[in-house]
């Protein structure tokens, strides 16, 4: 009875999942497709959750559903019309697209069987669960992202940080937001607080339960999101001199550590036995700071016109 | 029953296999951009899917493939970000 009822529950979200993830690419309406685009973020939450993996529900619901809505949302504001074109596709070619999705469904459907059928095969789980004494931490995600698979963490940083240096070379801020009525100005006044203080929980709790740098830099990132739709047109980021160093302070600790270890002879990241969670928390506490202000900087769109966010004259309107 | 990495993997698969079909059809920057994120939603899908399997034997489910995908959460909304200002700035210059 009780596999039936997860069964029953597993059929409704994965239905709801495809039925949202159809209905958000296929309405002509782009502001109903970024609506439904962030339920249907939010309902993934809750699949990853039903898959054990807390980590990846809190992720998704922060940075998947929260901030890339947020920053599909902004992005509408500036498009000038709302509505998709009508497709000008002859019959031909959609019939033919649609024979070729199904074809790749089919294929990319059996392969994943497939996988599923070979039963456990090659894992590392037996790996990460065997060495985890020796981590310096007990959450196995944290283990893996910053001890076992460092250097993954350390380029992702990399790949965030040239993004949004790249979103910073395009040009400068988006337009800002008017001073907000008296409920989403109250609101703000008790949310952005209590995220702050969230943000540095999810910091703290990732060494021993779901949690980490990621989440904890979507957690601040979204109470910068929520000043600036409050009116604050520099979203509570310090002057730019400071928020360039933040942005780049994730990387640069990480290497820090890497080749101050490689230096003491231990080798490139390889914490020392006892060190290694001192070291982490480190490495995670500045993680955590260039991901939010990368993740600000990306909703903002580039250093702001007005104040002293804006570095020199040269970055000014376009042309 | 039906297991649920069944369910969600399969799942998974039609969500990849629409965003794809999205982003080839569609017009649209911002629509492609959306697509292609429901797109990668479907790939994560897929793979926490796989980490899930006979989890229930053990005390929690694979955690690299979760780490992986944590990574790939926040790559793909730094690549979103990209390519949100990339449109902006390519509409900018069409409008001159």
């Amino acid at each position: 009875m009780n596999a039936l009822l997860w069964t029953l529950l597993d059929l409704l979200l994965a239905a709801m999942l495809l039925g949202l993830g159809w209905a958000a690419v296929a309405t002509r309406d782009l502001k109903r497709g970024v609506a439904l685009f962030i339920a249907f973020g939010l309902l993934l939450a809750l699949a990853w959750a039903r898959l054990r993996a807390p980590d990846l529900a809190l992720a998704e619901a922060a940075i998947g559903a929260g901030l890339a809505g947020a920053l599909l949302l902004a992005a509408l504001r500036d498009e000038p019309r709302h509505e998709k074109p009508a497709a000008a596709h002859s019959r031909a070619g959609l019939w033919t697209l649609n024979l070729l999705s199904v074809l790749l469904a089919v294929v990319v459907a059996w392969a994943l069987l497939c996988a599923l059928e070979m039963g456990e095969g090659l894992r590392l789980a037996g790996a990460v669960t065997d060495h985890i004494g020796q981590s310096g931490v007990s959450n196995p995600v944290t283990a893996v992202l910053l001890n076992f698979r460092a250097y993954d963490t350390l380029l992702e940083l990399a790949v965030i940080l040239s993004a949004v240096l790249g979103v910073l070379a395009l040009g400068p801020a988006r337009r800002g937001y008017g001073l907000p009525g008296p409920v989403l100005g109250g609101l703000i006044r008790w949310l952005v607080p209590l995220l702050i203080v969230t943000a540095g929980y999810l910091l703290w709790v990732g060494a021993h339960a779901p949690g980490g740098a990621f989440q904890a830099g979507a957690t601040l990132a979204a109470a910068a999101v929520l000043l600036r739709l409050g009116g604050v047109d520099r979203a509570g980021l310090p002057a730019a001199a400071v928020s360039r160093w933040l942005l780049a302070a994730g990387l640069l600790v990480f290497l820090g550590v890497g080749l101050s270890l490689a230096g003491l002879g231990y080798g490139f990241l390889q914490y020392p036995a006892g060190l290694a969670g001192g070291l982490i928390l480190v490495i995670e506490s500045a993680a955590t700071l260039s991901i939010a202000v990368a993740l600000a900087l990306a909703y903002v769109g580039g250093w702001s016109r007005s104040g002293s966010t804006q570095p020199d004259s040269t970055q000014g309107g376009s042309h | 029953m039906l297991p649920a990495e069944i369910i969600f993997g399969l799942t998974g698969v039609g969500l990849f296999t629409l965003g794809l079909r999205a982003t080839l059809l569609h017009g649209s920057l911002l629509a492609r951009i959306l697509a292609i994120n429901v797109c990668g939603a479907g790939v994560f899908l897929m793979f926490v899917s796989i980490a899930y399997q006979g989890a229930a034997a053990m005390p929690v489910p694979d955690p690299v493939p979760h780490a992986l995908v944590l990574t790939g959460i926040v790559v793909a909304v730094s690549a979103t970000a990209l390519a949100l200002a990339l449109g902006r700035r390519l509409r900018e210059s069409a409008d001159e």
